[in-house]
């Protein structure tokens, strides 16, 4: 109770500074819609020139495009901890959120919510909705209810990962470049994950496992490839909690070990 | 005064020396990227022999040696410039006895000696070895690449400055940049050859500057531009240059008389 409160405080102070600025905001969403554009784009123009992308049709791979947006962008709402090295370790912001008794990820995180993000959640369910007529796909009232599950599995498993990753600070105050680095890995999942090899397929499921954000999940609502990824779409949410999981523990441990970095 | 302005060359190439060690990661970064794109091609070459005058063979180069080039000609003198008018040190700048906007062109060539040597051509011996990239054997073709380098690093600082140089007009450019670098990525061809695009766009193309940045040296690279066409290629290139030096000098001419600097 006392967190649903403080998160109602938190977006109300968000509001209250970002109103103050209307024309960033818009031009913000702006860009950012444009740089999903330029995915999209990039899937429309080579279609042109291929009927198939390793046995998947435009409208399948731009349907698992808006599946993944979904996810990415309740993601970046609420995960949106880039700077945390940064800011929080190095500028010893850290101390401020530790003599506070609300658990200190999620003050770090509602600290840094980024609500225009949604905005690209709700573009990738318009584009879903639309291939889902194009394909005539079947639909299935509670199609919405396993949609929910596997968008809240696909959210966890990002937001592990980039828990963990953030966790690392807590170990090395050096800027170490692992995340710009993962988040350019990330890119690979939001296409079949067929058309890669063995070893970078491995990954992706279940090492680094972004396919789970996108073409796995989505490929449930599909119809089935020779070697059916669907059969794992049940793995999402179970993913979910397991990176989170970890994640979750790696930051508890790096927390425990926080000694300041002097500043 | 020439000497003058060669130091600050060797200076920003000394300070990015300094911070070296973060582009090391960069290059991982370029091969990630390059390995996704190889990928992909892949899969849209299926079994197609060539795609608008690209062999597979061609394909891989042209990313490999594009995603490199971007690594060379990549800068935020955008930023450097919108900081120094947001701050007012831009008035500091304009008293000095130089060319504001030669020196910051002079850094940019700096940055882009660092990153050739240290960036680009680790990373492109790097890329050899992970992927089946054909660099072409004819010398020719290496000089005249070359040269269409450094005008891609010209041609890209120029649209930097000008986007930099919006900052003297509006309050907030920082969507401008984020913009002109989507439609950099977009429209110079490191992700699609301009040659894929649908026919309205690509000779919409054909009449604005993004192309000289990587598709045209690319392309001669790859071999899909033949040696007998690369000097007209070049000299689209440098037309580009002279014309982008217009808009440029009139903006500048335009920007100094407004400059009112608050504080600072």
């Amino acid at each position: 109770m006392l967190y649903a409160v403080l998160f109602w405080e938190y977006i109300k102070n968000y509001a209250k500074t970002r109103l103050t600025y209307r024309a960033d905001f818009w031009v913000e969403v702006l860009s950012d819609m444009m740089f999903q554009g330029m995915n999209l784009i990039f899937i429309l123009v080579v279609f042109q020139h291929t009927p198939s992308l390793g046995g998947w049709s435009e409208s399948e791979v731009v349907f698992v495009y808006g599946f993944f947006m979904i996810p990415y962008g309740i993601f970046s709402t609420f995960f949106g901890m880039w700077n945390f090295s940064e800011r929080y370790i190095v500028k010893g912001e850290m101390d401020r959120i530790l003599t506070r008794p609300a658990h200190n990820l999620f003050q770090v995180l509602l600290e840094n919510v980024d609500p225009p993000s949604l905005i690209g959640s709700v573009v990738g369910a318009v584009i879903m909705a639309v291939c889902w007529n194009d394909l005539g796909l079947a639909f299935h009232w509670y199609y919405v209810l396993i949609m929910l599950l596997f968008v809240l599995g696909a959210v966890l498993v990002y937001a592990g990962i980039y828990t963990a990753l953030s966790a690392i600070s807590f170990f090395s105050d050096a800027p170490t470049g692992i995340v710009p680095l993962i988040y350019n890995v990330q890119n690979y999942g939001r296409y079949p994950v067929n058309i890669y090899n063995k070893t970078i397929r491995f990954v992706l499921t279940w090492l680094l496992p972004f396919a789970f954000v996108g073409v796995i999940p989505a490929s449930y609502f599909l119809e089935k490839k020779a070697d059916d990824l669907s059969q794992l779409a049940w793995f999402t949410p179970v993913m979910g909690i397991v990176v989170f999981a970890l994640g979750l523990a790696l930051w508890n441990h790096g927390v425990k070990r926080y000694r300041g970095a002097g500043s | 005064m020439m000497s003058a302005y060669l130091d600050f060359i060797r200076i920003r190439f000394l300070t990015m020396l300094a911070y070296r060690v973060n582009y090391y990661s960069g290059i991982i970064i370029y091969a990630i990227n390059i390995g996704a794109y190889y990928f992909l091609w892949k899969a849209i070459f299926g079994s197609a022999e060539t795609l608008q005058g690209f062999t597979l063979a061609q394909m891989t180069t042209y990313i490999a040696v594009s995603w490199m080039a971007r690594a060379f000609y990549f800068n935020n003198l955008d930023r450097e410039i919108a900081n120094d008018i947001r701050d007012g040190s831009i008035a500091m700048q304009l008293i000095r006895p130089y060319s504001y906007l030669f020196v910051k062109m002079m850094q940019g060539l700096g940055e882009g000696l660092f990153r050739l040597i240290l960036f680009m051509g680790p990373g492109l011996v790097i890329v050899c070895l992970l992927f089946p990239v054909k660099l072409p054997k004819d010398p020719a073709v290496w000089i005249i690449y070359f040269i269409m380098l450094m005008f891609s690093l010209f041609i890209n600082s120029q649209l930097n400055i000008l986007t930099g140089l919006a900052a003297f007009f509006v309050e907030n450019n920082e969507g401008m940049m984020r913009m002109k670098r989507v439609l950099v990525d977009l429209f110079s061809g490191v992700l699609i050859p301009i040659a894929f695009f649908p026919g309205w766009l690509k000779s919409t193309m054909e009449w604005l500057p993004f192309q000289a940045i990587t598709y045209l040296p690319s392309a001669v690279f790859t071999g899909r531009t033949p040696m007998s066409e690369a000097w007209g290629v070049l000299g689209l290139q440098a037309l580009w240059f002279f014309i982008l030096l217009v808009p440029i000098m009139f903006t500048w001419r335009a920007a100094r008389k407004r400059l009112f600097v608050q504080g600072g």
